[in-house]
């Protein structure tokens, strides 16, 4: 047999209106859904039972990719097909386009959306089993003891917990410097996606910095980096459905060969996607080149604290910082 | 040592066996309900959680007739200024393979489960039910989805097709499935309802896919028995591209 979530009461709103009193009325006991592919792995577990389920994916203003003016906008909605697929992302900002085909597997993009895949939980394999760690309101962590399998977790900014943003397209959205709209009681507030994604320092139950009662409505792509060079590379045990040991996004604007700015950005090796400024710091008013490559990749994770099995993350990243230089030669 | 085990065998053959309560079974062929295969699965699971008086009577009120739930609930919570907007109802029609099924659903429901034991199309297998086998796959609007991690309701409004409903309604058989036939797709067969509806919903969007499109697009399906180059070179074949 297999497992049954436990019950709920599904809301399907066909407003944002709507959701929002939902999620007014029922508070903390509301979950919200899109994909739900996340969420639906925890209630069939039984670690999450939230009595309200509020069901976003049919709403229409929180689907389609279009242009805004001065930046392109997304639904949270999207799904991560549409993403792949959208032509103007394509011509302008083909880093998510290449972010997004890289998540799990084609069936999961065709219903996985955006929003989901970057406020999703930490895949930290101890915290999903249901292990009473800090995360989950205990006092340990299991996944940083002596014997603990923590090749995945994390180098850099571990307070407690060493759990790892598992997203693919969060490290592109930071590179890209995207405006995540937070839509909470009918105002909208922005807030950088640098922002958006929180370390266990702030809070060590939360991923981002949505709350009870916030739904992230939109993506906002400052064409500031429209048809900017970009690199995305991911690497993963497993090509489809892994999650990312590390992966690196970058943007950056060249003239002549001189890069003149730019935003790199990696995940999987803590808790938010890390901007790797001092890879920034180096590659500016500088030429792309071999010399540039093995500086890149000897400061790229410096500063890391590796746990007992995660020590390839710092070669690693250091060769996926090197590529990403040698991508702009 | 030899002395030994010569006593230990005279004694376990002196052992007498309890009578084997195996003896006085007695077979019957497999109905619904000696197989599990009930309409209605068992409802303990999604009952049990409601304790508040609200969530007993919409229990009670859900589980019985196709009353007006609504009235009733609002007579229920009057003087409270609730949200307007309502939990989902649970009757509700589905699309499938073509036919509009009604069925009862609660909201927790997958739709795995539903098409597997409400509406019989046990075709659809459940393999892992966490979106990693790809073994329920089925298609909504013609995109291939997990079904074993999609609500039921969320799939209302979309046209689901499992893997009964692609041949022909005289029954030949989709050139997807001739095609793994005649590649010797299937082994053991378990993940192959899902390698078919994930390669027909490939050949819906891309009638004449390159073997890198197709190789990308099954790659949400495992197959335990490794034949992964017998179904990619079945849709390559289903193709037209063999």
């Amino acid at each position: 047999m297999t497992d049954y979530m436990h019950a709920f009461d599904l809301y399907a709103p066909a407003s944002l209106e709507d959701a929002a009193k939902l999620l007014g009325e029922h508070g903390k006991d509301a979950w919200i859904v899109a994909g739900g592919k996340d969420s639906f792995d925890w209630f069939k577990d039984r670690h999450k039972q939230p009595k309200a389920v509020v069901d976003i994916s049919g709403l229409k203003e929180l689907r389609g990719i279009s242009d805004a003016g001065d930046h392109i906008s997304i639904g949270a909605a999207t799904t991560l097909t549409e993403i792949e697929e959208s032509k103007l992302l394509r011509d302008n900002f083909p880093v998510l386009v290449q972010a997004a085909a890289k998540v799990a597997s084609p069936q999961i993009r065709n219903s996985g959306t955006i929003g989901g895949n970057v406020s999703q939980d930490t895949r930290c394999t101890y915290y999903r089993d249901g292990f009473p760690c800090y995360r989950a309101g205990g006092n340990t962590c299991y996944a940083n003891t002596p014997t603990a399998m923590n090749r995945e977790h994390a180098l850099f900014d571990a307070s407690r917990c060493v759990a790892v943003t598992p997203s693919d397209t969060a490290p592109a959205l930071v590179a890209l410097d995207a405006r995540m709209a937070i839509s909470r009681d009918g105002k909208v507030r922005t807030v950088p996606a640098e922002k958006f994604f929180i370390g266990p320092d702030v809070d060590i139950t939360r991923m981002t910095v949505l709350e009870a009662g916030d739904i992230l409505t939109e993506i906002r792509l400052p064409k500031a980096w429209a048809g900017a060079k970009f690199y995305f590379e991911k690497v993963a045990d497993r090509e489809t459905w892994d999650f990312a040991l590390v992966n690196i996004a970058m943007a950056a604007k060249t003239d002549g060969g001189m890069v003149k700015d730019v935003r790199v950005a990696c995940g999987g090796v803590q808790c938010t996607p890390r901007r790797l400024t001092e890879v920034e710091d180096l590659m500016k008013g500088e030429k792309a080149g071999p010399e540039l490559e093995k500086l890149a990749q000897r400061v790229a994770a410096r500063g890391a604290k590796a746990l007992n099995y995660n020590h390839f993350k710092i070669p690693l990243m250091g060769n996926l910082a090197a590529r990403a230089v040698r991508s702009l030669a | 040592m030899t002395e030994n085990r010569q006593d230990e065998a005279l004694e376990f053959e002196a052992f007498e066996f309890p009578p084997d309560p195996a003896d006085d079974f007695e077979w019957v062929p497999a109905t619904p309900e000696v197989a599990g295969n009930l309409a209605e699965p068992p409802e303990a699971d999604w009952r049990t959680a409601g304790t508040s008086r609200r969530a007993f009577l919409r229990g009670v009120v859900c589980s019985g007739v196709a009353v007006s739930a609504s009235a009733y609930m609002f007579t229920v919570q009057s003087g409270e200024a609730r949200a307007a907007v309502r939990g989902v109802e649970r009757l509700i029609s589905l699309n499938v393979n073509g036919k509009t099924r009604r069925v009862d659903v609660p909201p927790s429901e997958t739709l795995a489960q539903t098409i597997r034991y409400r509406l019989g199309l046990t075709g659809t297998k459940i393999g892992c039910n966490r979106a990693e086998c790809g073994a329920c796959t089925v298609l909504a609007d013609d995109t291939p989805i997990y079904s074993c991690s999609t609500l039921t309701h969320q799939a209302r409004g979309s046209k689901i097709t499992t893997v009964e409903g692609v041949a022909a309604p005289d029954g030949t058989l989709h050139p997807v499935q001739q095609a793994f036939i005649d590649e010797l797709g299937p082994q053991c067969g378990f993940c192959t309802p899902g390698q078919v509806m994930a390669a027909v919903g490939l050949l819906k969007k891309n009638p004449k896919p390159t073997v890198d499109e197709a190789r990308r697009a099954m790659s949400g399906n495992l197959c335990r028995c490794g034949a992964y180059p017998h179904y990619l070179a079945g849709v390559m074949r289903a193709a037209g591209r063999a």
